[in-house]
């Protein structure tokens, strides 16, 4: 800020300026001035733009929390100076919450006031004609043979037709008009539709939820609390918002693109659905990208997808400790995915396994990879484990990890770790008797986001007012308009043929600062000219 | 025709469009060298004699351009002309190349190729308008640049959308994003020929001599201010339209979320926040002029870093063009090498 001025002086200074000179009245008086200065808004914008840069740098845990935890592990000395600073949730830390507060509040100390002295300007009549036009910027005069009431009269009817006219008094030399009130109305509109937005937005972050879940193909979601993945509540969230409704994913289909630059790239995911709102039937919805499910209020959103192999464990005396589809998650863009089996209750020793999923396997110089997202060669490699495989305790535990700490892997008779590799059908028997492993089928899962998002409406609604309030305040130009005319005697070496005449004084004033009052003047001169031919 | 045709049509008129860009910018820079051969006789420049309020924008140059430089300033628009229609083929020709046919800006290349074609366009169609003849090098040279980038390093072949793309609000989101960008580059030039001018204003004062070549037919300052703000006023509502209304609709049908933080969505949102500070800082005392220019110029950092940079910046914007997201968290917590 290369201009310093006098509201970012701090208050002692003030003071030993000018003792004694400000009571408490004034001070606060000042201070609210200040506040609600064009100045200060300015200043408060640019901080609001630079204070939202770190958020976009630095991961966001409300935005992608794994990218924060990798950040945090690959930086531990700065980990704790970030959280002091919230650098992890910049857009409701107290610091970014301060900024567009203030913001608020100069915004309704400098519009509130406006908005009254807007009120009284549209109750209140153009401005008389000052006494020399020719003093104004843009002004011009011409002599007509017309009787100034003539002139008059010719003005009135040209400018009264998107004018509004000062009421004529008598004895008036001259027309007042003025235009474009709505530039104001405009402009307050914006503003307080600012306020609108940012309530509704309110309403969202507090009221509303997110939660995710991960189904498999043929399986049924109940809308409540226990039956979701991960859930973010807004602050002020209670239970009973939740809507009753339940919803079966009968089937999912992908459309793999298999040729051209893009092959391997999915398109088209949709997954049709069979719901029940409360008691009353069941209806079908076709769920795809972009066209998500709208439930009394509540959305559900296809947001990803992925294979869940079908893998039946028996342990060694030949009974089935684990079956069933397992959700393995995709690492890549190739579909290769990664998950873990847990049988914790196999008898002679637990097992739990965890590997790779390979939806189109093939060996490429040597290395096992993928090379398709479509499951046409859909195979399993994966390493097994026995022992304690962290189940007993009762602590929870995510599906998605196998605790080895305690575990012991499984080695072949070579004395190197034991690989299964499995295609559909497949059966591994363990080594030691352990038991064996059986690779049925593969279905697709998908994962749904389900949110309610209450005050949407009003945000949608307060950035429309805004819109349409922006483009009335930038795009009207008001002004104000002055004709006088004025009979005047021929003088000697007049040009003018007859007696007399008017002299016609016109002055345009652009209250706006940016219209091109040159051009109005000279519509307006030819418009009032025009009566003469 | 095959779209294989379609877009080697395409990418053949993208080369053409350049060649006849770049003749376009050798003709105004003649005009330019044309300009500043020292006048025969010079004519006093009447500055200050116009009262203030009085000047516009086409009141403009202070001497008549000879008979040549005139001439080339009509060839170089010609030229211009010549180059956007051809532009406007490479443009369909991405769009018919593609199956099923879709708007052609899909990914990076494609959005760039239309940004700078909305450039060219609106100096075209402004150009009679608001005077802008003194822009042509500047225009042209900008178009040209941008041009040659989004060849070398942006160019990728004719793919279908990604399924998160295919949507109706493609087509309104990205339209009025597109013509935002276009619009405040237009607008960004005439800040930065303000800023250019106001120099070269106070180094001639400084000397005690005229205003003399092409910098002296640029409009004055605050024809030029006037003009740099209704070209962002213009394009301000656009962009409002384009990232706070569409965009948030179209996000909240995609991600479920119509706010979110991410990347691109913030520089979006610190784009607009900047150029609102312009439209104040153009009704603040001691901010008018200079200081709103500059303003208008971090607006357009902002704007082209959004666009650009940030993908290089940030790994979890949901906006990247490149690759879709497999799926969100939770993601496995595995060095997947140890396996084998
Ligand atoms: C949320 C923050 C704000 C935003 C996004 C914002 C945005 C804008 C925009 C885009 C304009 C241009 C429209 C026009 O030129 O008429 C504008 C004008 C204006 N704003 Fe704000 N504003 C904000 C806060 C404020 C505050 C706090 C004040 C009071 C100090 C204020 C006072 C004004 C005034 C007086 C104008 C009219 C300027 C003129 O006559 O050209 N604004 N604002």
């Amino acid at each position: 800020m290369s201009s310093p001025d006098a509201r970012q002086e701090p208050r002692p200074d003030a003071r030993a300026r000018r003792p004694g000179e400000l009571n408490a009245r004034e001070l606060a008086r000042w201070v609210w001035r200040q506040i609600s200065s064009m100045r200060t808004a300015l200043m408060l914008l640019l901080m609001l733009a630079l204070a939202a840069i770190p958020g976009s740098v630095i991961p966001q845990q409300g935005v992608d929390s794994l990218a924060v935890t990798r950040w945090k592990d690959q930086h531990p000395k700065l980990t704790p100076l970030y959280e002091r600073l919230d650098l992890f949730s910049v857009y409701s830390s107290p610091w970014f919450s301060a900024i567009y507060l203030l913001l608020t509040l100069s915004l309704v100390g400098c519009i509130v006031p406006r908005v009254f002295v807007y009120a009284r300007a549209l109750r209140a009549q153009p401005p008389a004609a000052p006494r020399n036009l020719s003093r104004m910027p843009v002004h011009a005069a011409y002599r007509t043979e017309l009787t100034p009431d003539d002139v008059l009269e010719q003005a009135r009817k040209v400018l009264g037709r998107r004018h509004r006219l000062r009421v004529a008094a008598d004895g008036d030399d001259a027309v007042a008009a003025e235009r474009g009130y709505l530039r104001e109305a405009g402009n307050l509109v914006f503003h307080l539709s600012v306020l609108i937005v940012l309530a509704g937005f309110a309403v969202g972050g507090l009221w509303g939820y997110q939660g995710g879940v991960i189904l498999v193909e043929g399986s049924t979601f109940s809308n409540n609390l226990t039956q979701y993945d991960d859930f973010k509540p807004g602050g002020l969230f209670t239970p009973q918002q939740m809507k009753d409704f339940r919803f079966n994913v009968e089937d999912f289909r992908v459309d793999w693109l298999k040729e051209g630059p893009r092959a391997g790239q999915a398109r088209k995911f949709e997954a049709d659905l069979s719901y029940r709102e409360g008691e009353s039937d069941a209806k079908d919805y076709t769920l795809r990208v972009n066209h998500p499910l709208n439930v009394d209020g509540t959305e559900v959103f296809l947001i990803g997808h992925g294979y869940a192999p079908v893998i039946t464990v028996r342990d060694g005396k030949g009974d089935v400790v684990a079956t069933g589809p397992t959700v393995f998650l995709p690492q890549d863009a190739t579909f290769l995915s990664f998950g873990v089996v847990k049988a914790p209750a196999a008898k002679p020793g637990q097992i739990g396994l965890e590997g790779l999923f390979y939806p189109t396997f093939e060996m490429v110089d040597g290395d096992p990879v993928t090379v398709f997202g479509d499951d046409l060669f859909p195979t399993l490699s994966m390493l097994a484990f026995t022992g304690d495989i962290g189940l007993d305790d009762g602590q929870s535990q995510s599906v998605y990890v196998l605790d080895k700490s305690e575990a012991t892997q499984v080695k072949g008779e070579d004395g190197k770790p034991f690989r299964l590799d499995l295609q559909v059908g497949d059966t591994v028997e363990l080594p030691d008797g352990l038991g064996s492993v059986t690779f049925e089928r593969v279905d697709p899962w998908i994962r749904v986001q389900i949110s309610q998002t209450p005050g949407k409406g009003v945000a949608l609604i307060g950035v429309i007012l805004a819109l349409i309030g922006l483009c009335a305040s930038l795009f009207l130009r008001p002004r104000r308009v002055w004709v006088r005319a004025v009979a005047v005697a021929a003088g000697p070496g007049d040009t003018m043929e007859g007696v007399g005449g008017t002299r016609v004084e016109v002055a345009v004033l652009d209250r706006s600062g940016n219209g091109e009052m040159d051009e109005v003047l000279a519509t307006l001169l030819a418009q009032l000219q025009e009566v003469r031919t | 025709m095959t779209n294989t045709q379609w877009e080697t049509l395409s990418n053949q008129a993208v080369a053409m469009a350049g060649l006849v860009y770049f003749l376009a910018l050798l003709v105004h820079l003649a005009e330019w060298a044309a300009l500043r051969q020292p006048a025969g006789e010079r004519e006093l420049v009447a500055a200050g004699e116009s009262g203030p309020g009085l000047e516009t924008v086409a009141a403009q140059p202070p001497r008549p351009p000879s008979e040549r430089v005139a001439f080339l300033g009509r060839l170089g628009f010609l030229l211009t002309c010549v180059a956007g229609a051809v532009h406007f083929v490479a443009l369909l020709g991405r769009g018919m190349a593609a199956d099923p046919n879709r708007v052609p800006w899909g990914n990076m290349y494609e959005f760039t190729v239309s940004g700078t074609f909305v450039v060219t366009l609106l100096y075209v169609v402004l150009h009679k308008r608001f005077g802008l003849a003194w822009m042509g090098p500047l225009v042209v040279g900008f178009v040209l640049t941008v041009l040659m980038v989004a060849v070398i390093w942006l160019h990728d072949e004719v793919a279908p959308l990604t399924e998160a793309l295919n949507s109706p609000w493609l087509v309104i989101h990205v339209v009025s994003a597109v013509i935002a960008t276009g619009t405040f580059t237009l607008g960004g030039i005439a800040s930065i020929m303000y800023l250019v001018r106001q120099r070269a204003e106070r180094r001639a004062a400084d000397a005690e001599r005229d205003l003399s070549g092409w910098i002296a037919r640029v409009p004055e300052l605050p024809a030029l201010d006037r003009l740099a703000y209704r070209v962002h006023a213009f394009a301000f509502p656009v962009w409002t339209f384009a990232v706070l209304i569409t965009g948030p609709i179209w996000a909240h049908e995609a991600w479920s979320r119509y706010w979110n933080w991410d990347p691109k969505e913030v520089w979006a949102f610190i784009t607009w926040v900047v150029y609102a500070g312009y439209l104040h800082a153009r009704a603040t005392a001691g901010w008018k002029g200079r200081k709103a220019a500059m303003l208008a110029l971090v607006g357009l950092a902002t704007l082209w870093f959004n666009f650009i940079g940030i993908n290089y910046f940030s790994t979890t914007s949901q906006h990247s063009y490149a690759a879709e997201r497999v799926v969100d968290e939770p993601t496995a917590p595995v060095a997947l090498a140890t396996l084998w």
